[in-house]
């Protein structure tokens, strides 16, 4: 770090590109170079060090203090150790919200990459016009704001007057006049779990497309004309290829989906029942409502870590590129 | 030759009715917002709004705080797009043309933090803001908002520099011009597409973000669109028609943007990982 200008000389890539004229170069102008990439980082590690790093470090101390009102108002909290820890590992509501949540993001996670790749995989075989539509369909709904989306799919399932019941009704799947589709939290989680499919479709679909076009032409036709079928060329050939894509892809949806919280909170106009918490609205709700912030910080902490051992395979090729690069 | 043609119109009318199904929720709520009020509450609904109106439109937009809480969105998206784009550029122009110590450690970094959710970091920077005074301000939204939009703004610009070959810069500089000539006259026109599309994303996470803004501004003038937007509902019941209007008016600036320029932003966010 301390090297200064002495330290160029550890860099083939810089020299190179700098050139045979950079040795005739005054120190001064040669240390400015050195230096110049960490003038150039400065602003940003600062502010992500201010925004980021001391709310990650604070995080962790909240959670190990009683902090609550009383605490906010004097911006002192008392340390209590791991006494925050152990009464969340004896609280019999974490370990039901834990649950919850793993499944929550398993069927969500499950059905995204599913849907997902289908309708991928029709892109491939559509028309040109179609593929065209449906796309731009696709985009349309990947733009949508999450707080829009959950506002539509409100007045779609309203009990009276929604365009939901109406059609299931006249489909002959049931009588649904009137069903409030939030009475269940089974079939309540189905309408969150709707809007946030729904939501992840298009990133997912037009990303696994994108990869699908690269595959080489050459590679299916030979193996069809070794008599592969559909299922084969798709489960011997294409993903493969594709791994690193769908690797990345069902990561990014573990994290987003991990940590759903403005769904479950908007449809259920900021008061959601204790049936429907998932760990960020435990923690959310015992911070904000009940004023218990370092017990809110001691679940948003446990909920990382759960997280970060949900992900553990993309971390380890993230690390990987960042020393390779 | 007949059954292919039969499979290829069978195929074409599947990726119809995907297309409808997941259009059907956007053009249903701007159905409902051109719809007159006696017919959005209708016992079998009308698919198509006949006769039109922008009654719902008007009510939205002469709403109480409407106009204060756009303003209040346009600040803040402008304040944090710009503050980031030039900050994060100048980061992603040391990580892609700099060699130096630190630069591994720097990229893990900017990776790492866009995995911590800002659900669990939400308690602590409302307790830090809280202390230095800034919850119900702006700036307090402002300046959290970073925490999402600038690690990935220098993550994203540095993909796109990364895909401008070195040798046009160094050929600019065998010719006569300094680093900073080529950095301007080469580098800044190609990196430029980059750019717009890096900024259109930062705006469209900012205009979009709900919970930071819900929690940190108290007062309804001071808040934003999407805070105004979820609060919609608690007087008289629900007024859908009006309500779907402005979630029409919430959602049409990011819509317009998305169609502009969604290819770039599947790239970059994709690139990196798949080269790697």
């Amino acid at each position: 770090m301390s090297q200064g200008a002495g330290g160029e000389a550890g860099f083939p890539a810089l020299t190179a590109a700098a050139g045979p004229l950079a040795r005739r170069r005054p120190f001064a102008q040669r240390a400015f170079r050195t230096l110049s990439p960490y003038f150039l980082l400065a602003p940003a590690a600062l502010v992500i060090g201010a925004v980021l790093a001391y709310p990650v470090y604070k995080l962790g101390r909240l959670s190990l203090q009683q902090f609550g009102l009383a605490e906010l108002v004097t911006k002192k909290g008392t340390w209590i150790g791991l006494d925050n820890y152990s009464r969340i590992f004896h609280d019999h509501q974490f370990w039901t919200v834990v649950l919850r949540t793993f499944v929550f993001t398993a069927v969500n996670v499950g059905l995204t990459m599913i849907l997902g790749t289908l309708i991928a995989l029709l892109l491939t075989r559509l028309g040109p016009a179609m593929r065209l539509l449906l796309t731009t369909g696709l985009v349309l709904v990947w733009a949508t704001p999450v707080v829009v989306a959950v506002t539509l799919f409100r007045w779609m399932v309203d009990f009276e007057f929604g365009v939901f019941n109406w059609t299931l009704t006249r489909l002959h799947f049931g009588d649904f006049i009137n069903k409030d589709w939030f009475a269940d939290p089974k079939t309540g989680f189905a309408v969150i779990t709707a809007i946030i499919v729904w939501g992840a479709i298009p990133f997912v679909a037009i990303t696994i497309y994108a990869g699908l076009s690269q595959v080489p032409e050459e590679l299916v036709e030979a193996a069809q004309i070794d008599g592969a079928g559909r299922w084969r060329v798709f489960r011997d050939i294409t993903f493969p290829l594709l791994l690193p894509i769908f690797v990345i892809l069902t990561s990014l949806s573990i994290i987003w989906d991990f940590q759903v919280f403005n769904q479950v909170w908007l449809i259920r106009d900021g008061e959601p029942e204790e049936d429907y918490w998932l760990m960020s609205v435990y923690s959310f709700v015992e911070a904000f409502k009940l004023g218990e912030y370092g017990f809110g910080a001691a679940i948003a902490v446990v909920m990382v870590c759960l997280m970060f051992l949900a992900t553990f395979v993309y971390l380890r090729q993230m690390i990987r590129m960042g020393e390779t690069r | 030759m007949n059954r292919k043609l039969a499979g290829r119109i069978g195929i074409n009318l599947l990726g119809l009715f995907v297309f409808v199904v997941m259009v059907f929720p956007v053009y249903w709520m701007v159905a409902t917002a051109f719809k007159e009020g006696h017919n959005v509450l209708a016992d079998t609904p009308q698919f198509f709004p006949n006769p039109a109106t922008l009654s719902n439109f008007d009510e939205a937009i002469h709403r109480q705080y409407f106009w204060d809480v756009v303003k209040n969105s346009l600040i803040i998206v402008a304040t944090v797009v710009t503050f980031s784009l030039v900050v994060g550029f100048l980061a992603a122009l040391a990580l892609a043309k700099f060699r130096f110590h630190g630069r591994a450690v720097f990229i893990v970094l900017i990776l790492g933090v866009q995995m911590v959710p800002l659900n669990a970091l939400i308690i602590p920077l409302y307790i830090q803001l809280s202390n230095i005074g800034l919850t119900n301000e702006l700036r307090g939204v402002i300046i959290t908002y970073l925490t999402f939009v600038l690690p990935f703004t220098v993550w994203t610009l540095r993909g796109f520099l990364l895909g401008i070959p070195r040798e046009l810069e160094e050929a600019a500089m065998v010719d006569g011009s300094t680093r900073f000539g080529a950095f301007v006259r080469i580098l800044l026109p190609l990196v430029a597409p980059g750019l717009v599309a890096t900024s259109i994303f930062a705006f469209v996470v900012a205009w979009n973000e709900y919970l930071i803004a819900y929690v940190f501004l108290n007062d309804a003038e001071k808040q934003t669109l999407t805070v105004w937007l979820a609060g919609f509902t608690t007087q008289r019941g629900t007024e859908w028609g009006p309500l779907m209007a402005a979630a029409t008016l919430t959602a049409l600036p990011v819509l317009v943007f998305f169609l502009l320029i969604h290819r770039k932003i599947a790239f970059g966010l994709t690139a990196g990982a798949v080269r790697g």
